[in-house]
């Protein structure tokens, strides 16, 4: 496991290499979803007042 | 052919009763090349090893200074719409206006670069390359930032805006234009540089037109 | 292409493919981080730094082509004012830069123990810098206009404008000695990889590509939302009308 984490000396560049890919894959998930979300919620307030 | 040449006249007419434009970009070109000794320290050879570089980016920035102002001020009167009006196709109008901004800015940068490198110590064999570079290097950097002035036509921040949009577009005049100089100091042939700024103008002479005009476009429309 | 031309149609078309997408391209990252960290043997000369190309390749592979996608979307915007092509092309433009900003970190921190350096002014990391200010710009300029339509046309035209770096940063290895290496998958003759690095590396490539599609179709089902939003904000119900009816479906 240590070795492993360790990855033969070379950690202090491999994680950081994965853990900049990792948070972007995920925030412009985030962002993205989070963006759709607010105008679906918009939308279906504003549907809501249209429909009465 | 004479609808092309009036306008570059105009243009020409316009910068000389101003009067300011080239003189500007000459008095930052200058200030900003004679900040550098101060900055880094009078050494000859650090400053005749830096000098081809120093020379060619503040051109650079120089060169960016009068580029906002190449549509602005007859976007804002209105004479741009009536020039687009004209039988000269808008792609030939941007081409005079490139000329007529080249003729102003960059024709006295390249003519001023030779004092200041010469401020900066570099060494004899550069001199003749630089002029050719330059020569063959600031149309280009006229005609690119013509597409940049007519994409930022009208935008919040335009002049910030076409910076960050031209500079990247700059880098490779960048280079080459500052190997040329460094490869005849070091005696090393720098007719393929030259070619690639010539390759470049070459491109950029019937690519350019047709951006900032299609920019243009959207601008008047 | 005139079909897809329907925003309604593509909301019920991506409502459908973007959660396959999104699973695939969930099953294909898993897959590719696990054979990357696990299962992907050390380089004989590179040792465990060698797993840092999964990433680094792949996202450089994304940024290259979401660019070019772009240009491809900004023309289709321009020359037949494809309704839904400005769109696309703005959707891309963060995605791509954020592929941009992996590769160019993730390159950074292979070159300093493999090169001995964080960064040289080679053609290739070069262009790929200019590629990712040439991202920048482009979202910049987009965002610059009061009128978002006069956004859109200026944006494509920049896209296309940047797109003559797109050869560059391809065959820059081959047109100059570089410190990067050439090419050793996309080449004439075929890949030279080992067989063993090329399985994760393309399990990864596939994993990208997925996730692209899936927040590619989310962000432009996002602008289109935000279009009948304003639409409907500004009263015109002729228009919200027409667009059949939302997201409720």
């Amino acid at each position: 496991m240590m070795d492993f984490l360790a990855m033969g000396g070379y950690a202090r560049f491999v994680w950081p290499a994965y853990g900049v890919a990792v948070l972007m894959l995920m925030g412009m998930a985030a962002v993205s979803l989070r963006s759709w979300r607010r105008r679906q919620r918009l939308w279906s307030e504003i549907s809501a007042t249209r429909r009465r | 052919m004479s609808a092309f040449l009036a306008v570059v006249q105009r243009d020409l007419r316009l910068a000389l009763r101003q009067g300011s434009d080239a003189a500007l970009v000459v008095a930052f070109f200058v200030l900003a090349v004679v900040l550098f000794p101060f900055g880094v320290g009078p050494e000859p050879q650090l400053l005749a090893r830096i000098a081809a570089g120093v020379v060619w980016v503040t051109a650079l920035l120089a060169a960016l200074l009068s580029l906002d102002r190449l549509f602005q001020l007859d976007y804002e009167d209105g004479s741009l719409d009536a020039l687009a009006l004209t039988p000269l196709p808008l792609e030939a109008l941007v081409l005079a206006k490139c000329l007529a901004h080249w003729l102003t800015t960059g024709l006295p940068l390249v003519l001023t670069a030779p004092v200041l490198a010469a401020l900066l110590q570099l060494a004899g064999e550069g001199y003749l390359p630089l002029l050719l570079a330059m020569g063959l290097g600031t149309p280009s950097l006229s005609l690119v930032g013509a597409v940049g002035a007519a994409l930022t036509l009208g935008a919040r921040r335009a002049g910030v805006l076409l910076s960050l949009l031209v500079l990247p577009l700059y880098i490779p005049v960048l280079i080459f234009g500052v190997a040329a100089v460094d490869q005849a100091v070091a005696g090393l042939a720098i007719l393929p540089h030259l070619s690639i700024l010539a390759a470049f103008l070459l491109a950029a002479l019937p690519l350019a037109p047709l951006a900032a005009a299609a920019a243009l476009r959207s601008a008047l429309e | 292409m005139h079909r897809f031309a329907n925003p309604a149609r593509f909301m019920r078309l991506s409502e459908r493919l973007m959660p396959w997408c999104a699973a695939g391209a969930v099953v294909f990252l898993a897959a590719g981080f696990y054979l990357a960290l696990f299962v992907a043997p050390p380089d004989y000369q590179q040792g465990e730094a060698v797993r840092i190309m999964f990433v680094h390749v792949p996202a450089a592979w994304m940024a290259s082509f979401v660019y070019l996608l772009m240009a491809v979307a900004s023309a289709v915007a321009l020359i037949w004012r494809h309704p839904l092509a400005d769109l696309a092309a703005q959707a891309a433009a963060p995605l791509g830069a954020g592929f941009t900003l992996v590769c160019l970190v993730s390159g950074s921190l292979w070159g300093q123990p493999m090169w001995g350096t964080w960064w040289v002014w080679d053609a290739r990391l070069t262009s790929v810098l200019v590629l990712f200010f040439l991202y920048l710009g482009y979202i910049a300029l987009v965002h610059a206009f009061d009128d978002p339509s006069r956004g859109a046309r200026a944006g494509a035209v920049l896209a296309l404008v940047g797109a003559v770096n797109l050869p560059i940063i391809k065959f820059s290895v081959d047109w100059w000695s570089t410190l990067h290496q050439p090419a050793s998958v996309f080449r004439i003759g075929g890949p030279t990889i080992d067989r063993a690095m090329l399985a994760p590396l393309l399990v990864m490539a596939v994993g990208f590509m997925l996730y692209f599609a899936s927040l590619l179709m989310l962000r432009i089902r996002t602008a289109i939302l935000e279009s009948r939003l304003r639409a409907a904000r500004l009263g015109e119900a002729e228009i919200a009308a027409e667009t059949v009816a939302g997201p409720a479906q």
